[in-house]
């Protein structure tokens, strides 16, 4: 039996970039929360994920889940020097807002906010976009994640002398390409499994 | 890909596996950059790991070896003739000599730019583009079968304009015949290899602009 997409003619989604906090709804059945096998759990990684309907759906192919969710905690979270978590998520939620990925980009640009105390620079690339001057660095940051985030790619030797010469150690240049990199993934998987709702 | 001899080679642990995304970046064992890498060593395990829950000799069920290596070497294509392209289209190759001669025929037709595509309706609509919205004809059809002529076209949809995804867009998957865990499956085949195509294209670049050395005095 074919199964069906799930549709929500009735939800008004967001129609803007913002920060504040949405609610995500899937598209097609996640396995129920008392459903989940050991090997989905184990897929999820945190139990708490269990909670999430965009998790629990994703559950449903557990090893690439898993490898998934490991990939992006050490890309964001691991403080071995590098860049600093603010500009991690400034990576990613100018990538998002690039895709267009409004839930992603609310998310990121919220985390950016609170590591960098710069709530009116993130809430102007989610208004302007991500040609909005941010400043030398920031602006550095933001240009080379569109330019690896374009298709075809066009991120190159003057991305790198950029971030160089705005301050980045190649740490730090690895952290933005990864960082960019893996909301290619994310932002792919949020817009195209389900959407997201007006302030959860 | 010529392996120039590091200064200080750091000899491979035993059992370590290769890593593709050194590989096909250049970055050799013992490198400044190899070396960087290892500091997000968690990530750079599971990229590898991602590489083979998807395609290692393992992978299989709701998503064939076949259909997971021609939707690589399409969406790899996409994006260019890089290393990844050429390494997803030698896999196929191997695996199926006239579906990689299928797949190369797709690509010609489903060259664009991204991303692109609409806002829901609203302020952003203003920053709405259009682009080739790819269809797989007749022939294509014929030579790839329904289901992964769906999967194409949905892989398409999800590397230049993801933006304008849809239930439908997954009711198409589901009628071509895919089950719900394949469609999850085939969504995480292609943004995996958007996240590794740009790992790949962007420590290239940064493996040949290495940092100047310690000051000369």
């Amino acid at each position: 039996m074919t199964a069906t997409a799930i549709a929500y003619p009735d939800s008004t989604p967001p129609v803007a970039f913002t920060q504040a906090q949405l609610g995500w709804i899937p598209w097609l059945e996640p396995p129920a929360e008392d459903e989940l096998t050991a090997v989905q759990k184990e897929g999820l990684v945190d139990t708490a994920r269990a909670k999430s309907p965009y998790f629990r759906l994703l559950a449903r192919d557990p090893a690439i889940l898993r490898s998934r969710t490991l990939t992006d905690k050490d890309i964001f979270y691991n403080t071995d020097a590098g860049l600093p978590r603010a500009e991690r998520e400034l990576a990613a939620a100018a990538t998002s807002r690039f895709n267009g990925c409004i839930f992603c980009a609310s998310v990121h640009a919220r985390f950016a906010t609170t590591y960098s105390k710069r709530g009116e620079d993130v809430e102007r690339l989610l208004d302007e976009g991500v040609d909005t001057d941010l400043g030398e660095r920031w602006n550095a940051i933001v240009e080379a994640s569109v330019a690896l985030t374009a298709t075809p790619i066009r991120f190159g030797e003057e991305h790198v002398l950029k971030l160089r010469g705005a301050g980045l150690d190649d740490l730090a240049i690895l952290d933005v390409i990864q960082s960019a990199a893996f909301f290619n993934w994310a932002n792919r998987l949020m817009l195209s499994i389900g959407e997201p709702t007006a302030a959860a | 890909m010529s392996a120039a001899p590091a200064s200080r080679p750091i000899p491979a642990p035993p059992g370590a596996r290769t890593d593709l995304v050194d590989t096909l970046a250049g970055i050799a064992p013992g490198s400044a950059l190899e070396q960087l890498r290892s500091r997000r060593p968690v990530a750079r395990f599971h990229t590898q790991e991602s590489e083979e829950a998807l395609f290692g000799a393992s992978a299989g069920g709701a998503v064939t070896q076949q259909e997971r290596s021609a939707v690589a070497a399409f969406v790899t294509g996409l994006h260019g003739q890089g290393p990844l392209a050429r390494h997803a289209h030698e896999r196929l190759a191997a695996l199926d000599p006239a579906l990689s001669l299928a797949i190369r025929r797709e690509i010609g037709s489903a060259r664009a730019e991204g991303p692109f595509g609409r806002y829901p309706a609203g302020p952003l609509s203003a920053e709405d583009t259009a682009g080739l919205v790819y269809a797989v004809d007749e022939t294509g059809r014929t030579a790839l079968g329904p289901k992964l002529a769906a999967a194409l076209e949905h892989a398409h949809l999800l590397v230049f304009r993801p933006r304008e995804a849809s239930p439908s867009a997954l009711q198409s998957l589901l009628d071509a015949g895919w089950t719900t865990d394949a469609v999850v499956t085939l969504s995480q085949i292609v943004a995996f290899l958007t996240f590794q195509i740009r790992v790949v294209a962007g420590l290239t670049v940064l493996n040949a602009h290495p940092a100047a050395q310690e000051p000369r005095p």
